[in-house]
């Protein structure tokens, strides 16, 4: 049997309503036809009166779910796509994100991001928002970057007590498998080493931990080994598994598909800065996409987004420091 | 005194037929436009999506041949009819949908993302409803400037009206008074999503009374009465008669996009009468009333096709955008820019 991330997904909210009857599911076109992508299908059916289509209102639908989590529910809102949650946005950072912070009621909601750039999805269909809603204090901010996490992280998102933004990526919905959903799994607020190495670190999260993993596999043939640390959650953030991860390699690459200015690259090189300077053996370093919109035409798209083969540039780079 | 009568009901006549022929020829190019795109995706050609008006055209044709130069448009995603009527060319729509770097987006947009802003015909974001208040915009700023004249048409879906986006801006215009002229398509879905899970209303077209603006129901396949019914409400808006909403009534007769099968469309909805293709009604009427017999509109659909094949024939041999030449800049101020200058 093979499992992908979109199978993880789907399968972590049929296990989230079978055993809690609080868990609901709301957003377009999440019902019958069982979502854009999918992640919704036949759930309508296995567990009736609980998958419901929403109206292209994403303030409601998000406003809707704070509403039902202060009434004791666990909603869970799938966003078309994460570029629309920004219709949504002042339910999201205003109103579940201060909800306990003022009344000392949790807010626990669970918000379903797909997230990320595909060939010829453009500028409205492409978004990685991880940073914005780190920013705002009160969410949580999940990035799985594997089948096993997309699965475990899910089920945690809608178990805790707080609202969770879910990004999960486009790009990895149908490429990645794995053998079986997971037993166990890391805690959410723990990064994982994805490779281990002593030359350089490489921190990645979301799609782009496949893209420092294929860039570290190139340059092991040159003959540096690198580690690769999978962030899984950008909030909270594992500063200690990656500066233990400098403290061995003395040099940090941080690779993130979101924009460049500020972010969760920019997170990590400056606690590292502050935590770990006398580790670093050299600058720390970041890779982004590029400071404009996400392009549409597919030569400009990969040029847009860090890919394997410009992390290992700039990882070699950083190696000859 | 007969004669007078004679002759205006002639010119009238005579006017019904360019009209119609006129608006049927968009119509037919705007199909073959969508039908050759969604084989070029198809054949793996393509990045993206499609997305096609089929069914649509009669409605959309009606608001681009309402418009004059100058007035300002805000298509949506099934708008190839009233594009092209607007005066959007085909080599337009093609290169955008090719990523052409010579196209209006110059491939950093796609598909039906695309619009010449300083032409009056705006550039849609995906973000539905949000188009309907730069409408606005350009509108206020026509009145602030004196101009007068003008009128402005948004396009939307039944589905986009349950957004803030198309409260706020209808509420909006009726405030301010302004000509705009916000045209709904109700095809019966957005997406999946039947419009019983979308709005609770009997007829979209009684929301005006709410806002305050002058609403107009229209049979969205039947092209005569698009052309009346949309004419006459941007007569009114040009009157100086506030917003009017024009709700049409029809099927989308397609996918969401090519990738849909819509497997879930009611079978029942494509027997009735809103169920019907509109590019078939109208070249029903227009056999029926003489205006063209089929051996002309064989020769215009084949003009038609040989147009769209030129077209897209020239853009497949057109360059694709060069990242190394890109100028990879989102502000127009330059030297403010940072430029990031990241080593892809
Ligand atoms: C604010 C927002 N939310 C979600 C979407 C995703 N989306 C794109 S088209 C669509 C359905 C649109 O339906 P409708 O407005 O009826 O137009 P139609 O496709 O039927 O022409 C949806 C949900 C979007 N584009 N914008
Ligand atoms: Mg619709």
């Amino acid at each position: 049997m093979s499992i992908t991330y979109l199978d993880a997904i789907r399968e972590a909210q049929a296990r989230a309503l079978r055993d809690d009857p609080r868990v609901f599911i709301y957003g377009q076109d999440v019902g019958a036809f069982g979502g854009a992508f999918k992640a919704t299908k036949n759930l309508a059916r296995e567990f009736p009166g609980r998958v419901l289509d929403a109206p292209i209102s994403e303030d409601a639908i998000v406003g809707l779910a704070v509403g039902a989590a202060i009434e004791g529910m666990r909603p869970i809102i799938e966003m078309q796509f994460a570029d629309f949650s920004t219709t949504g946005f002042n339910q999201i950072v205003n109103q579940a994100a201060t909800l306990y912070w003022r009344t000392n009621v949790p807010c626990p909601i669970t918000l379903r991001l797909p997230v990320g750039g595909t060939s010829g999805s453009g500028p409205f269909h492409s978004q990685c928002m991880e940073a914005v809603y780190a920013h705002y204090p009160g969410l949580i901010v999940l990035t799985p970057a594997t089948v096993e996490d997309a699965y475990s992280m899910l089920l945690e998102a809608v178990a805790l007590d707080d609202p969770v933004i879910f990004c999960e990526h486009k790009l990895l919905y149908r490429h990645l498998k794995a053998e079986q959903l997971p037993g166990e799994a890391l805690p959410v607020g723990r990064a994982r080493i994805a490779r281990e190495g002593r030359d350089l670190t490489m921190v990645a999260y979301s799609a782009m931990v496949h893209e420092a993993l294929e860039a570290a596999r190139e340059l092991s043939a040159e003959g540096w080994e690198i580690e690769v640390v999978d962030l899984r959650s950008v909030k909270p953030l594992d500063t200690d598994t990656v500066v233990a991860s400098v403290a061995r390699t003395g040099r940090l690459l941080c690779v993130g598909e979101a924009w460049p200015w500020g972010g969760v690259t920019a997170e990590i090189v400056s606690r590292v800065s502050s935590e770990g300077y006398g580790l670093l053996d050299a600058p720390p370093q970041r890779l982004n996409a590029r400071d404009t919109p996400v392009p549409y035409h597919p030569n400009l798209w990969a040029a847009h987004r860090p890919t394997a083969r410009s992390v290992a540039a700039a990882a070699r780079n950083l190696l000859r420091q | 005194m007969l004669q007078t009568v004679i002759e205006a009901k002639q010119s009238n006549a005579a006017a019904a037929r360019d009209i119609h022929l006129a608006a049927w020829r968009f119509m037919l190019l705007a199909r073959m436009l969508d039908d050759k795109l969604a084989a070029v995706w198809r054949a793996g050609k393509m990045h993206g999506g499609v997305f096609l008006s089929r069914g649509q055209e009669a409605l959309s044709v009606s608001v681009g041949l309402s418009l004059n130069k100058g007035d300002v448009f805000a298509p949506l995603i099934r708008d190839a009819a009233g594009r092209l009527a607007f005066g959007e060319s085909i080599l337009d729509a093609v290169r955008t949908y090719l990523g052409s770097a010579l196209g209006p987006m110059r491939g950093r947009d796609g598909n039906v993302h695309r619009g010449r802003p300083r032409e009056g015909l705006l550039p849609m974001i995906s973000h539905l409803g949000a188009m309907i208040s730069v409408v606005n915009g350009v509108l206020f700023a026509r009145r602030l400037k004196n101009v007068s004249g003008t009128v402005g048409a948004a396009c939307v879906g039944d589905g986009a009206t349950s957004t803030g986006a198309f409260h706020e801006a209808l509420n909006q215009a009726a405030v301010e008074k302004l000509p705009l002229v916000l045209v709904v398509a109700d095809n019966q879905y957005a997406y999946s999503t039947p419009t019983s899970r979308q709005f609770a209303c009997a007829h979209l077209a009684d929301k005006a009374q709410g806002y305050g603006v002058q609403g107009h129901a229209v049979d969205g396949t039947d092209l005569t009465a698009c052309l009346k019914t949309v004419g006459q409400a941007v007569a009114r808006a040009r009157d100086g008669r506030g917003p009017q909403l024009v709700v049409a009534s029809l099927l989308r007769l397609c996918g969401h996009g090519e990738h849909d099968d819509a497997g879930y469309v009611d079978p029942k909805l494509k027997q009735s009468p809103l169920g019907r293709d509109c590019l078939k009604v109208a070249e029903e009427k227009i056999l029926r009333e003489k205006w063209a017999d089929a051996s002309q509109l064989a020769a215009w659909r084949e003009e038609v096709v040989r147009e769209i094949e030129e077209s897209v024939a020239q853009v497949q041999r057109e360059p694709a955008p060069d990242p190394f030449a890109e100028e990879w800049r989102a502000i127009s101020t330059g030297h403010l820019s940072e430029g990031h200058e990241a080593e892809h």
